[in-house]
């Protein structure tokens, strides 16, 4: 059986046009992706038809996880500076540089203000096991979250609040948080959502 | 297409042409796979760091609080224009009414559930007096709620587009209503 051998061609593709788009679409990703900050809690958002997107600055955002504890943070090192000035004066904490450095740059913080100091000078790696178990207190009798509160508004009057909330995380908790907003008269406030599609009526 | 570049498209040296043995110009070829391979690595790698879903905000009006210095009388509503929705775990118990209200339990599936009575009832409130902006709904969350249910509910309104609503806290004859009637659905 004689097998008729097509003889062997060696095929070469262009692949011109394939590098250019590739690298056409690697330009556009690294142009616009916008690294996630890496965030205290874990949170899955619920979604809602809501498409207004979250404003970049000025935000102060309060978050909570799925088992109700709550964190705190503001998006400028500018203001976080200004109100570890403020938990100084107030409550008297001294902090080094070096924790004033930690603190700025830290996206949101969840521990009360006593364990404020033995937080910062912690490493990095403590920090994160530290956040799996602390909360902003927000008890009426010693509600923190309010002083955290003022604190951004005195440093950023034009700050604007946001509730990014896990969407398991219970009710009550969240009517504590409104209940607080609501005693320093911040009546109008966002909630953090992911797009759904607009059902057809 | 390149090819014809190297070739007799341009304008031939004479003096050159003489003499030397024609090779025809190759062009070198390169391999392109390895920069492909890199290309499409980093493509990936920026394809799934973006985040794609940026984070939208609802927003959220709360009426402010009374103290009980100010003596502010409540604001007094017809009874029929009322729907007072009890939010639960992924249900909305509702009723309408003040005097003698009766309890009925729905969801929040899109065509079945909450929106399907919140619009029947603005159909009815419309037929009564006119205009189904009319309507006004009082949201009570139960303690039972996610944040889910309270998203959702909102979302519903939005929906809707039911410009009066409101967020009220619960009482404990609605939290004792919605426990029997969880009690009388069991048993039946």
């Amino acid at each position: 059986m004689a097998k008729f051998k097509a003889k062997k061609q060696n095929i070469a593709i262009d692949m011109t046009p394939m590098v250019d788009l590739a690298f056409l679409l690697i330009t556009f990703f690294m142009l616009t992706v916008k690294f996630r900050a890496p965030e205290a809690v874990e949170v899955s958002l619920p979604s809602s038809i809501a498409d207004t997107p979250l404003p970049a600055q000025d935000i102060l955002l309060i978050s909570i996880s799925s088992d109700g504890r709550i964190f705190f943070g503001v998006d400028s090192k500018h203001t976080r500076l200004a109100i570890l000035e403020k938990i100084k004066d107030r409550y008297g904490y001294q902090f080094s540089e070096k924790e004033a450095q930690v603190f700025s740059v830290l996206p949101e913080i969840g521990v009360p203000f006593e364990q404020l100091k033995s937080y910062l000078s912690l490493t990095e790696v403590e920090r994160k096991a530290m956040d799996k178990r602390v909360s902003i207190p927000v008890d009426s009798a010693n509600n923190q979250l309010k002083q955290w509160i003022l604190f951004a508004r005195y440093s950023n009057p034009r700050i604007r609040i946001a509730i990014r909330a896990d969407e398991k995380a219970p009710y009550p908790v969240i009517a504590r948080v409104i209940e607080t907003l609501k005693e320093q008269k911040v009546h109008r406030f966002n909630l953090i959502t992911t797009l759904e599609a607009q059902p057809k009526t | 297409m390149a090819a014809e570049v190297g070739g007799d498209s341009g304008a031939p040296k004479k003096g050159k042409k003489k003499g030397k043995a024609r090779k025809p110009k190759r062009r070198p070829r390169i391999d392109m796979t390895p920069m492909v391979d890199l290309g499409f690595l980093l493509l990936t790698f920026f394809v799934l760091t973006t985040t794609m879903s940026t984070p939208n905000t609802m927003p959220v009006v709360v009426p402010p609080k009374i103290t009980e210095k100010e003596e502010v009388e409540p604001p007094k509503i017809a009874e029929g224009k009322v729907i007072t929705l009890l939010v639960g775990r992924n249900k909305v118990y509702y009723y309408t009414g003040i005097e003698q209200p009766e309890l009925h339990q729905t969801d929040f599936s899109p065509r079945t559930g909450i929106r399907k009575v919140l619009l029947e009832r603005r159909a009815e409130v419309a037929s009564r007096y006119g205009d189904p902006n009319e309507m006004i709904v009082i949201i009570k969350m139960l303690e039972e709620a996610y944040y889910k249910d309270f998203v959702d509910i909102l979302d519903e309104m939005a929906i809707i587009q039911q410009k009066k609503y409101a967020l009220v806290d619960i009482t404990q004859e609605e939290k004792d209503m919605v426990e029997e009637y969880k009690k009388s659905i069991s048993t039946s």
